[in-house]
């Protein structure tokens, strides 16, 4: 007997099933292994608030594993109330301020273009709560949901939703400020979970 | 085409077409139709990928004017 050659021919067999086995098995695991996403969420403001609830969402409605965790300002999109959450086009270049209402050519005026410089704009009182008002007049026209929905539509959807502990009590809040059904935690917390996810963002 | 449930999303903006999509789709049961009428332009392919992903299969899309129409089978 020639083990030699009994075992070169054993190993040639093995390589020539596996790869004829092996894509598929692969392509059956990964379509059998849910896809996950994790979201840190750091942001307070108005617009802000819509990526990770956009996104939370519309992996949810697609079967994904979604864990949000909110820090810093983010912890301003889990209170009761995010009626209040507000967005300025101070220091924010980019942001157009056109109004939601009036005829067509009315409407397309980028208004923060030619109206008055950022550093006016900011001395201005109630500066910011006539951005906010007609930003969500543009949502509401342009069929957009409002952060309220989104984020009770994830919620129904299963997406986990976890309160940086250490920024609650940095800032004061206590849990009463916030919704029911979120986790409290810290980073040790999301970083085990975040490695398993297929999606990771920073927001 | 025959459907089994009616989707109205007109007006409606992304994510809101697939979310309500989903929920309506949850309720039905399997090889049941259901009918989208949107008009987000992005939902074509939105709903395609949706399709692709959640196994539930895309029968038709189509275009009338601004307004589209997909049929969705359950998985």
């Amino acid at each position: 007997m020639n083990m030699p050659t009994d075992q070169a021919a054993l190993d040639a067999l093995i390589r020539q099933r596996l790869d004829e086995i092996l894509p598929q098995k692969l392509e059956e695991l990964k379509a059998s292994k849910t896809p996950s996403m994790s979201i840190i969420a750091t942001k307070g403001t108005l617009d802000w608030a819509y990526p990770p609830f956009i996104l939370g969402s519309t992996a949810a409605a697609l079967g994904w594993d979604v864990q949000i965790f909110f820090t810093f300002y983010g912890l301003n999109l889990l209170k009761k109330d995010v009626g209040d959450l507000k967005v300025s086009p101070l220091g924010n270049p980019g942001m157009p301020m056109k109004m939601p209402f009036g005829p067509d050519w009315f409407k397309g005026i980028d208004w923060n273009k030619f109206l008055m410089p950022n550093l006016i704009q900011s001395n201005l009182p109630g500066f910011e709560s006539v951005a906010t008002m007609l930003m969500k007049q543009t949502i509401k026209n342009n069929g957009v949901a409002t952060i309220d929905e989104l984020r009770s539509l994830s919620k129904e959807a299963d997406v986990k939703f976890i309160a940086c502990q250490m920024t609650v009590e940095l800032f004061g809040f206590s849990h009463d400020d916030f919704i029911e059904g979120i986790d409290y935690a810290g980073a040790a917390t999301f970083l085990p979970v975040a490695q398993q996810s297929d999606v990771c963002l920073f927001m | 085409m025959n459907f089994d449930k009616e989707l109205d999303a007109k007006g409606l903006n992304c994510p809101l077409p697939i979310l309500r999509a989903k929920k309506a789709l949850a309720e039905m049961t399997s090889g049941q139709v259901l009918r989208i009428m949107a008009t987000d332009p992005g939902s074509v392919k939105d709903f395609a990928a949706f399709a692709k992903q959640t196994g539930n299969e895309l029968l038709s899309t189509a275009e009338q004017g601004k307004e589209f129409e997909f049929y969705i089978k359950r998985k």
